[in-house]
């Protein structure tokens, strides 16, 4: 059995309030799953399962708000799954149909017509829209015959409802049938379901002006941790970016518009790789020692239109090419600022880098986020007098600095990082 | 496919409330820098370049963007081109 547990989405996360479970008991789920969406004090969060299997029970429900660890649901693993069969019978998910293609068994075969039942094909296709079985329906056509106007005339009075109406609850999630009509003959009208939203708005846990203090409050701690427990210690170099900036901008030329490459990428590449061969800074800082990560996870600090900042993770940064990490970047922006990222995605970045270039801020040193060990900051490229061999020219520049924790590393491996990351940036062509 | 400054106009402000749901017609200054008037970052910037690609089909270079800065060289560029 797998046990499902509310996961930490960042080392400042403490609890979660499971705002919406995408499966139910008897589902089947496959490692990578989205399987629920956790709300954390910064953001909406789909939270992906790292086991395949079969839904067992689900233990917390809907908008209640419980601490990191605590078990969410259990799975029945493979093996385990025939052994241990689904308490809730769910007969409509049943195993999917063979592939060979089956066209009798797709389409809901009209009822047949039963011995002395007769109805209009309008009627029956209207009668299986509204879920209403014929048999139960009083024919007023000839013979007896079943038509449209009886299947209306059958339609239970609560279900009368306006197709604005129907639309809207729908869009909402409302369930229909508790929902109590005042329009005609009982029909639920579009004031109706807006009537009935309300109550559900108000059970909503966290509403967007909380939910920017709640962000507020999250930044604070960590950033307040940081600095009561990480000393600090800074370190900038100007770097020529002349020869990075004139070979994206041939890249550039041979790629379409949705392959492009900003700056930012080429940037990210360079200190994963960077970070790579100098030790020290990429890990995190655990009961009083260094725990060095192999792989190198990217936090980006993505600021938010609204306010506040998340930093989610690139995965294995230093591993992928130019182009792919430039395609997470930008989804990584995107589910970012829609409030739709992935557990995977914010729960284990090894370092963070800051871009403050678009801003036009020349230089940043940041703030640690604890438990990592150092950050990156990048600033604008701007055009500077360089002199170089004696001579003097302009040149874009650009202005990196470390932020890194004394505890974990010393001023020299500091230096050693910037310094290749400038080497690095020399010859992008050689970035691996 | 041609196009009237108005169907541009009205295609460019489309594309760019997918970037800045904010932005409305009425409140941004079409002469003035469009980044710095929607706090358009460069990743949002490309965003909008490739749902002008997406909507409108014209190549844009890299080095055209400079003609990009506001609604009104935005229309005039892509009207030039979006035929």
């Amino acid at each position: 059995m797998y046990e499902f547990r509310m996961p930490s989405l960042g080392a400042d996360m403490e609890a979660g309030i499971l705002s919406k479970w995408l499966v139910q008991p008897g589902d089947r789920v496959k490692r990578g799953d989205v399987v629920a969406i956790i709300e954390t004090e910064k953001s909406d969060i789909e939270v992906e399962i790292f086991a395949s299997g079969q839904v067992e029970k689900i233990l917390v429900e809907k908008g209640q708000k419980v601490p990191v660890g605590t078990l969410l649901a259990t799975l029945a693993t493979n093996g385990e799954a025939a052994a241990a069969p689904a308490p809730a019978p769910k007969p409509v998910a049943a195993p999917p149909p063979p592939p060979t293609p089956v066209p009798v068994a797709t389409p809901a075969p009209p009822p047949p017509p039963a011995a002395g039942l007769r109805s209009s094909p309008a009627a029956r296709k209207r009668a299986r829209e509204l879920g209403i079985d014929l048999a139960a329906v009083t024919g007023s056509g000839p013979s007896g015959a079943v038509t449209l106007a009886d299947v209306e005339e059958a339609v239970p009075a609560h279900q009368h409802v306006h197709p604005v109406a129907r639309n809207m609850a729908a869009e909402l999630g409302i369930d229909l049938s508790k929902v109590t009509g005042t329009g005609i003959g009982g029909a639920v009208t579009k004031a109706d379901v807006e009537a009935a939203v309300r109550p559900a708005a108000l059970e909503e846990p966290v509403a967007p002006r909380d939910r920017a203090a709640a962000m507020r409050r999250a930044i604070a701690a960590a950033m307040a941790r940081s600095k009561r427990e990480i000393p600090h210690y800074y370190l900038a170099t100007e770097i020529d970016m002349s020869r990075a900036l004139a070979w994206l901008a041939e890249e550039n030329r041979r790629r379409s518009v949705e392959e492009r490459i900003l700056p930012a990428a080429l940037l990210l590449k360079a200190v994963a790789c960077a970070l790579r061969e100098v030790p020290g800074l990429n890990g995190f800082w655990v009961d009083g020692a260094f725990q060095p990560s192999a792989a190198v996870h990217l936090g980006v600090a993505i600021s938010l239109r609204g306010g506040g900042l998340i930093a989610p993770a690139i995965h294995d940064a230093g591993r992928k090419s130019l182009g792919e990490l430039m395609a997470d970047l930008r989804g990584l922006v995107q589910r970012t600022r829609a409030g739709s990222l992935r557990s995977s995605e914010v729960s284990d970045p090894t370092i963070t880098v800051t871009n403050l270039g678009d801003q036009g801020v020349e230089t940043v040193f940041g703030v640690i986020y604890p438990p990592q060990v150092a950050l990156v900051g990048l600033g604008t490229i701007v055009e500077r007098p360089w002199a170089k061999d004696g001579m003097l020219a302009a040149r874009p520049v650009l202005t990196a600095t470390l932020s890194a924790d004394h505890r974990a590393s010393d001023g020299h491996r500091g230096a050693t990082f910037l310094a290749a990351l400038d080497r690095l940036l020399q010859a992008p062509e050689k970035l691996p | 496919m041609i196009q009237t400054a108005e169907d541009l106009r009205a295609t460019v402000f489309s594309v760019l409330a997918e970037i800045a749901p904010e932005a409305d017609a009425a409140s941004v200054d079409a002469a003035e820098s469009l980044r710095e008037q929607l706090d358009l970052d460069s990743m949002d910037f490309l965003n909008f370049v490739i749902g002008l690609h997406k909507r409108l089909g014209v190549e844009i270079p890299e080095s055209d963007y400079s003609r990009l800065s506001s609604i009104n060289g935005v229309i005039a560029y892509l009207g030039a081109r979006a035929r």
